[in-house]
């Protein structure tokens, strides 16, 4: 498989009331063509800005780039100006976002909201990208496309709303597609049909997804590859069934405990105590430590470095490393297939 | 459910509308009718704009009712009472909000916030009393009490929502209405309030009626389940027999759109993926609300109310295919195994 996106020891921080916020502590991945990756992650562990920074759209300052490359097609678009980047922004790289009805300009009717790019990117005339529009919103499934591209945002339904922010992604065929928590406001009946919609597309357009959830029920329906981020860095990644039925970082143990699982019979559930780290003042080691009910004396000093437990899971934890005390998986982070499967 | 346990809420055709326009009424709540027994917790569910929220405000009285009953252990919650009579009705019924930003005042400390209700209601004698009440309350549900001298911007969203939980207990409720108490949270958060209410129910006693669109946390907390759909009820059943065989269309698809967080089940489920959108409650379809959106319907549903019927004890479901009047009408339809997952 051909990598087309390398983030190599990304670093944002944000400056607010004289403290630096280092959102993304040197962050890496990789994205392969055609896959999914999902990175998940609490709110305030920094993956939203690890997206928006692919996508340049970290308003700088506040933000600022630490470090670390992005490379897009052998480019680094932390290089790149605000010019170029509009070259790449909807054609080669497209982002749908959580709220469908404040990502869309309300004062335009949806027809010209996807026109918009085909136009710049694509020299179309009105005409063409008017008619491609009508193809567009018949693939991502609305009804009557050719009455509904002249009607405006507020004329649409929540998931319709969605279907039509995926048109405008998915208008100049772009190699990635960043999708940040893209069913969070919507209801699940609609949630599963977005899902499916977007299983369908990739399947259609062989578009790379980056999808940033915090919901692990989304992460195994449509996930190929996960990250799991936590107080701006990525603690573990792996396939998605590693990450499900081998996980060894224990956070991505306390995720998956704090589900209830669709057996169960009312056990109590793994919370994490406490709450993530303060940003503002990062944990010199690893960020979990003040959670972690493993944690030992190394982990408050020193950050681990990822141990490979294949080709594609690395994990970053002291528990992996040979002077550690052997710990086993608590019994309610592990899932269903969990026991067969290894 | 044994059918001797004591019901501490009868609901009885519950109706909430709101007029939105001269001529237009919103039935937000339409004849919805349950029970809830001592010392369980129900669980409302529904997708947004079915009115669960409305029927928990509803039942509290936060909302006069348009029409219908609501029994508290026997007494008429919605009768004619005199303010003294509404006070102390009112210290039975509680309520956590959904999101603990909005629902305390940035304004007032957190021990006046918790011992508001104390004071209304003149549960203590003197300040040192108060005082020791609110540190217990703060204690029991996991904070301590120095945190009492703070405004809530101090908080974070898991703590604040335990702020709302202490000031929900402090006037010693009977039950508590919890509409979407989780869903504003982090999951490892979700799971920490969760466990608390779990644990305060069993020391206290308490009655929930929870409300929540998140389907696999509400089978975790619930022992009865009601399934809401544009305003009517669905189906009311006991936690276990609603996922392992749905009956309601409805239930089903919904049971069915859950992600299951288990890839390989999730790969192999057979998923009953309903098309379009719920429709306006201003104008809901005639007969059966769903019928728009379900797979099986036929003719009968769009002439005919269905009825809640009792299809198995104490498993109640509003759909023809149930009724033995219509049910020859229908292709009895295969339902799907429980969440769609195959079972080998």
């Amino acid at each position: 498989m051909k990598k087309i996106l390398k983030v190599n020891d990304l670093s944002v921080s944000f400056e607010t009331y004289g403290t630096d916020v280092q959102a993304v502590r040197g962050v890496s991945f990789e994205l392969e063509e055609k896959e999914t990756l999902a990175i998940v992650g609490e709110s305030g562990s920094g993956k939203s800005v690890t997206a928006y920074s692919i996508m340049r759209l970290i308003d700088m300052p506040p933000g600022k780039f630490d470090g670390g490359t992005i490379l897009f097609n052998g480019e680094d678009l932390t290089l790149k100006s605000e010019k170029q980047m509009q070259e790449i922004r909807g054609k080669e790289i497209s982002m749908i976002f959580q709220d469908p009805m404040t990502s869309l300009n309300p004062t335009m009717t949806i027809g010209k909201q996807i026109s918009e790019s085909l136009i710049k990117h694509q020299n179309m005339s009105k005409k063409q990208a008017s008619s491609r529009g009508v193809e567009l919103l018949k693939l991502v499934g609305i009804p009557n496309p050719e009455t509904r591209i002249n009607q405006y945002p507020h004329q649409y339904s929540g998931g319709m709303r969605q279907r039509a922010m995926i048109a405008i992604a998915l208008a100049c065929n772009p190699k990635i597609l960043i999708a940040d928590e893209p069913t969070t406001a919507l209801d699940v009946t609609i949630q599963a049909q977005i899902l499916e919609l977007m299983r369908d597309l990739q399947e259609k357009t062989g578009t790379a997804i980056i999808l940033i959830t915090h919901d692990l029920g989304v992460v195994s329906s449509v996930a190929s590859r996960v990250a799991v981020m936590y107080g701006g860095k990525i603690v573990e990644t792996g396939n998605v069934d590693e990450i499900f039925y081998n996980p060894k970082h224990p956070y991505t143990w306390g995720l998956l405990g704090s589900m209830p699982k669709v057996d169960s019979k009312g056990e109590e559930l793994l919370a994490i105590p406490g709450s993530p780290p303060d940003l503002a003042d990062p944990p010199k080691g690893c960020p979990f430590v003040t959670r972690c009910p493993y944690a030992m004396k190394v982990c408050r000093n020193n950050m681990p470095e990822y141990t490979h437990l294949s080709d594609t899971q690395k994990t970053a934890c002291w528990l992996l490393d040979e002077r550690a005390p052997q710990v086993e998986i608590p019994e309610t982070a592990i899932v269903g297939g969990y026991k067969q499967h290894v | 459910m044994s059918e001797n346990r004591e019901k501490l809420l009868e609901i009885k055709d519950l109706k909430k509308h709101f007029k939105v326009d001269r001529n237009k009424i919103l039935k937000a709540v339409d004849g919805i009718t349950f029970d809830i027994y001592k010392g369980e917790t129900f669980g409302l569910v529904g997708e947004s704009g079915c009115g669960k929220s409305t029927a928990g405000r509803t039942i509290m009285r936060l909302y006069e009712s348009s029409g219908g009953e609501v029994h508290f252990q026997g007494e008429k919650v919605h009768a004619k009472k005199s303010k003294k009579e509404l006070k102390k009705f009112n210290r039975n019924m509680q309520m956590i909000f959904q999101d603990p930003y909005a629902s305390l005042n940035p304004r007032m400390t957190v021990k006046d916030i918790i011992a508001e209700g104390i004071d209304i209601h003149g549960l203590v004698k003197s300040n040192a009393e108060r005082a020791a009440k609110v540190n217990e309350l703060l204690e029991t549900v996991g904070l301590n009490s120095d945190h009492g001298n703070r405004y809530p911007h101090e908080f974070s969203g898991g703590q604040r929502q335990r702020i709302g939980i202490a000031r929900a207990l402090a006037v010693d409720p009977q039950f508590i209405v919890a509409d979407e108490p989780i869903s504003a949270l982090d999951v490892s958060i979700q799971a920490q309030v969760v466990n608390l209410l779990k644990k305060l129910q069993v020391e206290r006693g308490l009655t929930y009626l929870f409300i929540a669109h998140d389907l696999s946390m509400v089978k975790h907390i619930s022992d009865r389940i009601g399934v809401m759909y544009l305003g009517s009820m669905a189906e009311v059943t006991t936690s276990d027999a609603l996922f392992e065989e749905p009956l309601h269309p409805y239930t089903q698809a919904l049971l069915s759109a859950i992600p299951i967080s288990d890839p390989i089940l999730e790969r192999n489920r057979e998923r009953m993926i309903i098309k379009g959108d719920i429709p306006s409650p201003i104008d809901p379809p005639s007969g059966c609300r769903f019928r728009t959106r379900c797979p099986f319907a036929q003719d009968i549903c769009s002439e005919v109310v269905p009825k809640m019927l009792e299809e198995k004890k104490g498993h109640w479901v509003a759909c023809h295919i149930y009724n033995d009047k219509y049910s020859d009408q229908f292709d009895v339809p295969n339902v799907p195994s429980s969440m769609g997952i195959p079972i080998n």
